[in-house]
């Protein structure tokens, strides 16, 4: 089965429909789809349950569905630089759920190894755990949370091969392994495409049974917080 | 005259221990990197998914890939490893870091912890906050003695939703430090320069044990 698509329009063909939940990779504009998050706006699908830790700016990455009003419910656990984002929450028009941002990230790990609940003392005795089942391991509390699944994840990588192998790069890594592998269909974005064998079968981050689509993409890779020191002179 | 940022900074890297792995919040936090001692080695994690945090880039070195938690962007060491939100959070929440340095909102006597929302207000949500204070092995709270409007923040209960309960273990304002025992109970155990028990006293809700 061919993996690699000619473009992020032609990878989502098939896998978009109203009311669906995708999950999005990043952190901050760091490591986002930012061509699937383009094309999945120019697809007009409605009424998006979108699991990504943050919410973009309000140009850039998952702001430009936003801006469309296409996402119905957000599950984040920071979405401090969106002001549309803000507007729309504040108004109603947008569901927000905020979950601590480990137990996000263990929620989508756990969802795509088939573990539909786990327990963690994270958020124990605040609104989080309002709820949710309690239970005593040890002498310590601990509240359960549940796995999550999408029916479309789409993730960035630094680097990919025809057979959906993955390697991400530095601290765009983040929230890409977790979300490849608890989606129904998931389509990666990459900055290669390299032939087969030339990954290091070692150090792929992601298996290529995780990912159903791949496309290479431009990136602009936005930076939100630039912060530079100064070289002292010589 | 009570301590400014850089003097709550410099005070609080001295919970810094020799083969430490330590995370740093946002504010602060973030300069306590500067007053680090040259005799012990530290590891800055940044929960993003990044272990060996380095300085900020130079104009030429920076790289969008490689930003820090609170998205600035940063630098690599030679010791630096990176890995997924879940593998950091692993770390993170098992334990195996030895100090979270965070700002906070509110603290209790009984080391509750508030620092993550206010009703009525945007909410912009608690990022790693709770899965900080839930699973790191020491949490130290640097902050203002009391509120922009003077207000006290060592209170007997929060009376903001917290972030974690019974989790702080020593708080640093500009006024001292305290140290609250495990199950609760809090201890002024330093006073900053020119400050008085009696200045801390009428500007603190929360009872504590004078033992400076």
């Amino acid at each position: 089965m061919k993996k690699i698509f000619n473009d992020a329009k032609s990878a989502l063909e098939g896998v978009v429909f109203d009311g669906m939940t995708v999950m999005s990779g990043g952190f901050g504009l760091c490591g986002i789809p930012e061509n699937l998050i383009a094309a999945l706006r120019d697809t007009g699908v409605k009424d998006l349950t979108v699991i990504s830790n943050n919410a973009g700016v309000d140009d850039f990455g998952l702001g430009l569905l936003l801006q469309t009003r296409q996402i119905k419910k957000m599950i984040s656990s920071y979405v401090g630089e969106n002001k549309e984002f803000e507007r729309q929450y504040l108004s109603g028009e947008l569901e927000l759920e905020f979950n601590p941002q480990g137990t996000l990230a263990e929620r989508c790990r756990a969802g795509g190894a088939g573990i539909p609940g786990f327990f963690t003392k994270t958020g124990v005795g605040t609104l989080i755990a309002e709820g949710k089942e309690h239970k005593e391991f040890d002498g310590e509390t601990y509240i359960m949370e549940t796995g999550l699944v999408a029916d479309l994840s789409i993730v960035k990588a630094w680097k990919g091969d025809e057979q959906g192998n993955l390697i991400f790069r530095k601290t765009a890594r983040n929230f890409n392994p977790m979300m490849a592998s608890a989606g129904k269909v998931t389509i990666a974005e990459v900055e290669e495409i390299v032939p087969l064998g030339s990954l290091d079968p070692d150090n792929i981050h992601t298996p290529g049974i995780f990912v159903q689509r791949i496309i290479k993409g431009e990136h602009e890779k936005r930076i939100e917080q630039r912060t530079v020191r100064e070289r002292e002179n010589a | 005259m009570a301590w400014d940022r850089n003097d709550m900074a410099r005070r609080a890297a001295k919970e810094m221990e020799d083969g430490f792995y330590v995370n740093l919040g946002i504010g602060i936090p973030t300069l306590v990197a500067n007053y680090i001692d040259d005799d012990i080695d530290v590891t800055l994690q940044s929960e993003n998914g990044m272990l060996g945090m380095g300085p900020f880039p130079f104009e030429d070195e920076v790289d969008p890939d490689l930003i820090n938690a609170g998205k600035q962007t940063i630098t690599e060491l030679r010791r630096t490893s990176y890995f997924s939100s879940a593998d950091s959070f692993g770390m993170i929440r098992g334990g195996h870091i030895d100090l979270s340095i965070l700002g906070a909102m509110e603290v209790a006597e009984n080391g509750d912890l508030a620092n993550w929302m206010i009703p009525g207000k945007m909410v912009k949500g608690m990022g790693g906050a709770m899965d900080l204070v839930a699973g790191v092995k020491r949490v130290v709270v640097v902050m203002d003695h009391t509120s922009k409007s003077g207000a006290p923040k060592l209170l007997h209960e929060c009376s903001l939703p917290l972030t974690g309960k019974g989790v702080v273990d020593m708080v640093i304002t500009n006024l001292g430090v305290f140290e609250i025992a495990e199950g609760g109970g809090m201890k002024l155990t330093e006073l900053a320069d020119d400050v008085s028990v009696d200045d801390v006293k009428s500007s603190t809700e929360a009872n504590f044990e004078v033992a400076v």
